[in-house]
């Protein structure tokens, strides 16, 4: 399944927050999204799964959701919101109950998809217990165990400190090459965005416009951070960034 | 500054520690303090009495409470009043409880509920309910019923408010994260909300708890035969101030027991609190 995005623009009352944004996520493609603070990205990615309504144009599902999908678009959160109530394992059953599974079907889902994200030996641990990293890898067990078509990320790895980030970014590129997923991934940092993405869409300022589609043409498991042409193009993405990024840090918000 | 720098710099005479100036502002759970004021207190007040410090008439010793509490028991009332008084209280608690915590939710929930009933409660909370009793009794009778009914309308309107301040508070991407995987509003609320909101419903629970308890002895203190209210009454009027004391001391340990049941179960059900 691909998601569409067509001729996209949002306002907020007379305030105009996404103009005219196009692009479309492939299977199995991670898209980055990037853009200077209040561009809008977040507000875009809640229309991508339905939580908000774009004042004109239209976000298109094409084809059809993978077999025994049970939520074809699945949010992966900047702060993970899982129940801190419920252990790992209650996290990833509550998103399961509720959809006529047995209990055994969501027992085995479970432990499936904890193996898969080499999380079984946390399975009875509850959020408090956990560091961020910890957490925010439950948040991503949690959204694959409903075979998602395309996950939209927000900011996945914002909450997290600088080395558990980069140890998670290495766990999601691994899990990309085992699973194959597509994403939508909303960034502010560049990095992340040269690491993950197959492409990258930079946002301009307020209201935020497609200003480039970057394709990058290098596998994930190879974009080492010592490579130049890695870090030509995040000093690329950077240049593109700047004049915007300096112009939405001065302005007044209303 | 290069490390000999440094070396020399703390043989100096003008070298001092940087002083400190942290600490304090953070309470340390201290056991068998309080205990402690207990007993000195009693232990005081026992020798107060005894050297006629304290006249007896103003205030008997705590013996004397005691005794009269031992009598209460080997007559055989001592059931009665503590059987009357439990079961009013327990009835009246728990069906204002889940009164509340029904129209609290609705409140939290649901706009036009909230439009419509908060006004309501904010202008009933405030009204002692003792002051209610008469009309009570006229609607329910002077029996059990209107004695339950001022309890319930006492545990009622705290359990309202602390219910549908707590659903404000809940966070709300968990609720998006609920929305976000394609939940139920069933489920939601059975699974997110009330549960979030378990903290609040709580410590409602602690002050409707003690408002129960103060509105169940006014309660009794009108047309009641058995319960710790009218046998304090009694003793009041027969100037029995060693029965009085037995009974207001007998209302204190009911009052500890309850709390102490409600941190108990806080200690239980919100272990997962950091």
């Amino acid at each position: 399944m691909q998601l569409r995005i067509e001729n996209v623009s949002h306002d907020y009352g007379p305030l105009p927050v996404l103009s005219d944004i196009n692009f479309t996520i492939g299977e199995g493609e991670i898209v980055c999204v990037i853009g200077p603070s209040g561009c809008g990205k977040s507000t875009l990615l809640r229309m991508l799964g339905g939580l908000e309504k774009p004042t004109r144009g239209q976000i298109l599902e094409v084809g059809k959701p993978p077999e025994g999908s049970l939520n074809p678009l699945t949010y992966v959160f900047q702060d993970f919101a899982l129940l801190p109530w419920r252990s790992v394992h209650g996290n990833i059953s509550l998103v399961l109950e509720g959809h006529g599974l047995s209990k055994t079907d969501i027992d085995t889902r479970i432990k499936d998809v904890l193996e898969r994200t080499r999380l079984s030996d946390f399975e009875s641990a509850i959020p408090k217990q956990l560091s961020g990293g910890m957490k925010q890898r439950v948040a991503i067990a949690r959204a694959l165990a409903v075979d998602p078509a395309v996950l939209l990320m927000d900011e996945p790895l914002s909450a997290l400190d600088s080395q558990t980030r980069e140890l998670l970014m290495a766990d999601l590129i691994g899990l990309w090459e085992r699973e194959r997923f597509a994403a939508c991934y909303i960034t502010h940092n560049l990095n992340e965005a040269v690491r993950l993405g197959h492409r990258v869409v930079v946002l301009s300022r307020r209201p935020g416009k497609v200003r480039e589609i970057v394709e990058i043409d290098m596998p994930l498991e190879d974009r080492d951070m010592t490579d130049p042409r890695i870090a030509k193009l995040q000093q690329d993405l950077w240049d593109m960034m700047r004049e915007e990024a300096l112009d939405a840090d001065r302005e007044l918000t209303t | 500054m290069s490390v000999t720098d440094i070396d020399s710099a703390s043989t100096d005479s003008d070298v001092r520690p940087v002083p400190f100036r942290g600490g304090g502002f953070k309470t340390i759970d201290r056991k068998f303090v309080g205990l402690g004021v207990f007993i000195v207190l009693f232990a005081f007040w026992e020798w107060g009495s005894r050297s006629g410090f304290i006249s007896s008439l103003v205030l008997p010793a705590p013996s004397e409470a005691l005794e009269a509490f031992m009598d209460l028991a080997r007559s055989g009332d001592l059931q009665l009043h503590l059987a009357a008084s439990l079961q009013r209280l327990v009835l009246g608690f728990t069906c204002g409880t889940l009164l509340g915590l029904t129209v609290g939710t609705l409140i939290g929930l649901n706009s036009l509920a909230r439009a419509g009933i908060s006004p309501l409660v904010s202008a009933i909370f405030p009204i002692p309910k003792i002051a209610l009793l008469p009309l009570f009794i006229i609607w329910f009778g002077i029996g059990e019923g209107s004695k339950v009914a001022t309890i319930l309308f006492g545990s009622f309107f705290p359990t309202v408010i602390a219910t549908y301040s707590g659903i404000d508070g809940v966070d709300r991407t968990l609720i998006r994260m609920g929305q976000s995987f394609g939940l139920s509003r069933w489920h939601i609320i059975r699974k997110i909300v009330l549960p979030a909101t378990l903290p609040s419903i709580l410590s409602g629970m602690r002050i409707s708890a003690s408002i129960s308890i103060i509105l169940l002895v006014a309660a009794e203190m009108i047309g009641a035969e058995y319960g710790i209210g009218a046998y304090v009454l009694l003793a009041g009027n027969l100037m029995a101030t060693d029965q009085l004391i037995a009974g207001v001391v007998m209302l204190s340990i009911l009052g500890l027991i309850v709390n102490f049941l409600i941190s108990r179960a806080e200690k239980y059900l919100l272990s997962w609190r950091s």
